[in-house]
């Protein structure tokens, strides 16, 4: 199956073509089965692809596909080529996987809305262009995937562009990604420029067999300034500080699309890229503990904000900036197996609490308040219980998928010598178990806060969607087990991986015994207990004790709501300079003066002379004889004068 | 006959036309002073076909002429509209077209 791997990208493209040039004609349900139905051929040739790599010794896991030379100029060579490894195929599986199933769910929440072909095309050319980044086997490729992927985002952030909000919001999506490509595209052509070759292999061989010339350095050097650019890259992505902002937006489009692009794939595409880079990164330390640190700084920051919104997607949509922020944790300390087992778990609850968010919003009729929500539970139960399980799951219940890869990260912190990291990590992982069970009570527990009208219209959702949900749900229960940690058996998932970090330099973590290994999973699951408690506390036992907190410590209440002030910080300090300086300075006075004034001065210069040449045309023939004679006894007399020695 | 008379002949007819093409007023003699022009440059090829001993300035001659005949053809025609519409003969008459 290896040898027609092209096809994995190449049929949600063709699925996107179909609908998006023939959709308009098409009835909604052929227009399903074409986007699902490429979704799930893509799915089954993925896994195909995984279960012929498995054919393949560990260390001959490593198959490169040239299709053609897409660009050769001189010395600079980039071709058409897919790298399959496992950490490739692991990526494949979940895009096509999750994908698939949220394109199922799609047909029942979008059932109604007007530009149904519009949407379809765009999920699939999403999956294209999520695949050609994963799949790529240079810098470049992977760069056009990149792209791609920021493209759909945009245009499925604006799905609904009769709205101004979600045009503002897909814009600025679009231009805070933008700001991280630049460093992205700097850090390829640094390194077109130190290895002439863009190719992953290659560049990352070079590195290893030459450790003189790319040693691990202790201070800036080549490979840290590489690792830094494309790191800018990745926080643009990935939703990192400090270039999050968007992402909380990004949820104006319709649920599906956060569920897809902006919890379990595309969002998590700079995770992927640090780790594929890990050759480069594991000989920058400096790097990695940037990396860190913003990682740490996100998740914290994040999962505060969480804390106090009301609207269920943008919750979630701070869980999913706080989570993306374990993953660069997990890189940052050189533990990248561990921040792509946690990319995989997060993939599969992250995306069914959107989904079931979705499907709440659904039966609400389009409501996103949760203070406008509870007692669902009776009107929704598949919803309730999937969510609950996403909701254990992200909290880090054992033995759910997030326990093992959560714990997984923080393990890797304290057993690396990030004591710091752990200890903000572990008080995330409490925040993040309280804020996931406030949603979960507000939305499903005690009496609901709404209106009468909406009583009536409440109702469980569709097969298409509630189906999705369920097997969600039971990829967010068992899908830790492939990584179990030292202490149960062992880590399948890791070993699986090995062939693909190869290359990395890895620090073997310090030897600690499976005692202290355990002590710190039962932490991890005591923390998110105590979070689950606590809203408990305040959402069920006393409902009014959240009321009365957020006007005793209103100051910090406030400062939560209003996400630290970020945006308005943004906006003071880039956005408005940038804005007066365009119009006062370049459109005032660079457009309007200098460059209008030129254009208009040279325009008016030539309508002066002419105002006096005019007169020459009077319209008299014996004049123009006139001059015509003046003019060829002068050109007689100059030949006569001048050129007449020649 | 040397060369030079027939130049100097040519020069002299080509001046009256010229001169006459600017300060004369009535179309018609406008029009016969461009032919004396165009009569004056044939003299002048054709003396120049002879002293040269070659044809090419013969031919050149019939082009004028063809030329010469087809816009006496057309420069009447207009004479007679201009007459028609405007009632004169005089070309500075006809000046609307300037700027």
């Amino acid at each position: 199956m290896t040898d027609h791997l092209w096809l994995v990208p190449l049929i949600p493209l063709a699925g996107a073509a179909v609908n998006g040039l023939a959709g308009k004609r098409f009835s909604k349900s052929l227009i399903s089965v074409v986007a699902c139905g490429t979704a799930g051929i893509s799915f089954v040739l993925a896994l195909a692809s995984f279960f012929d790599l498995l054919q393949f010794a560990p260390d001959q896991r490593h198959l490169l596909k040239v299709y053609f030379t897409w660009i050769a100029s001189g010395d600079f060579v980039a071709k058409a080529e897919f790298l399959l490894d496992p950490l490739s195929a692991v990526m494949i599986l979940i895009v096509t996987g999750v994908g698939f199933l949220i394109h199922v769910y799609s047909i029942g929440y979008m059932h109604a809305e007007d530009g149904y072909y519009r949407f379809f095309s765009y999920m699939n050319l999403f999956l294209f262009s999520m695949l050609i980044l994963v799949l790529a086997g240079n810098f470049l490729l992977m760069f056009v995937g990149w792209e791609g992927v920021g493209l759909c985002s945009y245009l499925l952030i604006g799905y609904y562009f009769d709205r101004r909000s979600a045009g503002d919001a897909g814009k600025k999506a679009f231009i805070v990604n933008r700001i991280g490509d630049i460093g992205f595209i700097l850090g390829i052509f640094l390194i077109f420029m130190t290895f002439s070759n863009l190719n992953f292999g290659e560049v990352f061989h070079r590195i290893a067999e030459d450790p003189q010339r790319f040693p691990a350095e202790a201070e800036m050097g080549i490979l840290t300034a590489i690792s830094l650019l494309l790191f800018v890259g990745a926080t643009g992505k990935s939703a990192q500080i400090p270039l999050y902002v968007w992402l909380p937006d990004a949820m104006e489009g319709p649920t599906p699309v956060s569920a897809l692009i902006h919890a379990a794939t595309m969002v998590t595409a700079g995770v992927y890229m640090l780790v594929r880079c890990s050759p480069i990164f594991s000989r920058a330390p400096i790097a990695l503990s940037v990396v860190m640190v913003i990682g740490i700084l996100t998740a914290l920051m994040a999962a505060t904000i969480g804390l106090v919104q009301t609207d269920i997607k943008r919750v979630l949509a701070y869980s999913t900036v706080s989570q993306l922020g374990y993953m660069f944790v997990a890189t940052g300390v050189g533990a990248f197996s561990a921040g792509i087992f946690h990319l995989m778990t997060h993939a599969f609850f992250k995306a069914l609490l959107f989904l079931g968010a979705g499907s709440v919003i659904h039966a609400m009729g389009g409501e996103q308040d949760l203070m406008r929500m509870g007692g669902l539970r009776k009107n929704t139960p598949v919803t309730f219980w999937t969510m609950l399980i996403a909701a254990l799951a992200i909290s880090g219940i054992f033995p759910l998928a997030g326990f093992f890869s959560k714990d997984e990260i923080l393990w890797s912190a304290w057993s690396r010598h990030h004591p710091l990291v752990w200890f903000f990590g572990f008080a995330t992982a409490g925040l993040t178990s309280f804020y996931m069970f406030r949603l979960i009570f507000l939305a499903f527990a005690g009496e609901g806060r709404y209106p009468e009208e909406v009583r009536h219209h409440l109702h469980e959702s569709p097969r298409s969607m509630t189906g999705p949900l369920v097997a969600l749900g039971c990829l967010s229960i068992v899908g830790g087990l492939v990584g179990l940690p030292a202490w149960i058996g062992s880590n399948t998932f890791f070993r699986f991986l090995e062939p693909s970090l190869a290359l990395a330099l890895n620090p073997e973590p310090a030897e600690a015994s499976h005692a202290s290994e355990l002590l710190f999973a039962g932490l991890s699951i005591a923390v998110a207990g105590a979070g689950i408690y606590f809203a408990y506390r305040m959402y069920v036992v006393n409902p009014k004790s959240a009321g009365e907190m957020a006007i005793r410590w209103k100051n910090i209440h406030r400062v939560l709501l209003r996400k630290y002030y970020v945006d308005e910080f943004y906006d003071a300090a880039i956005i408005n300079p940038a804005m007066n300086a365009s119009s006062d300075v370049l459109w005032k006075r660079v457009d309007a003066g200098l460059i209008d004034g030129t254009v208009n001065g040279a325009g008016r210069t030539v309508q002066n002379f002419a105002t006096v040449l005019k007169h020459v045309q009077n319209g008299l023939i014996r004049s123009y004889a006139t001059w015509i004679l003046i003019g060829m006894v002068a050109m007689l007399l100059y030949i006569y004068v001048f050129l007449r020695g020649y | 006959m040397d060369l030079q008379h027939y130049l100097i002949l040519s020069l002299l007819l080509f001046f009256v036309g010229a001169v006459g093409f600017i300060i004369k007023k009535n179309v018609i003699s406008v029009f016969l002073c461009l032919e004396l022009m165009l009569n004056a440059a044939n003299l002048t090829f054709v003396a120049f076909s002879r002293h040269l001993n070659q044809v090419h300035g013969q031919i050149f001659v019939f082009f004028v002429m063809v030329v010469a005949a087809a816009e006496a053809a057309v420069g009447l025609a207009i004479t007679i509209v201009l007459f028609r519409i405007r009632n004169t003969l005089s070309v500075d008459d006809a000046d609307t077209m300037k700027w």
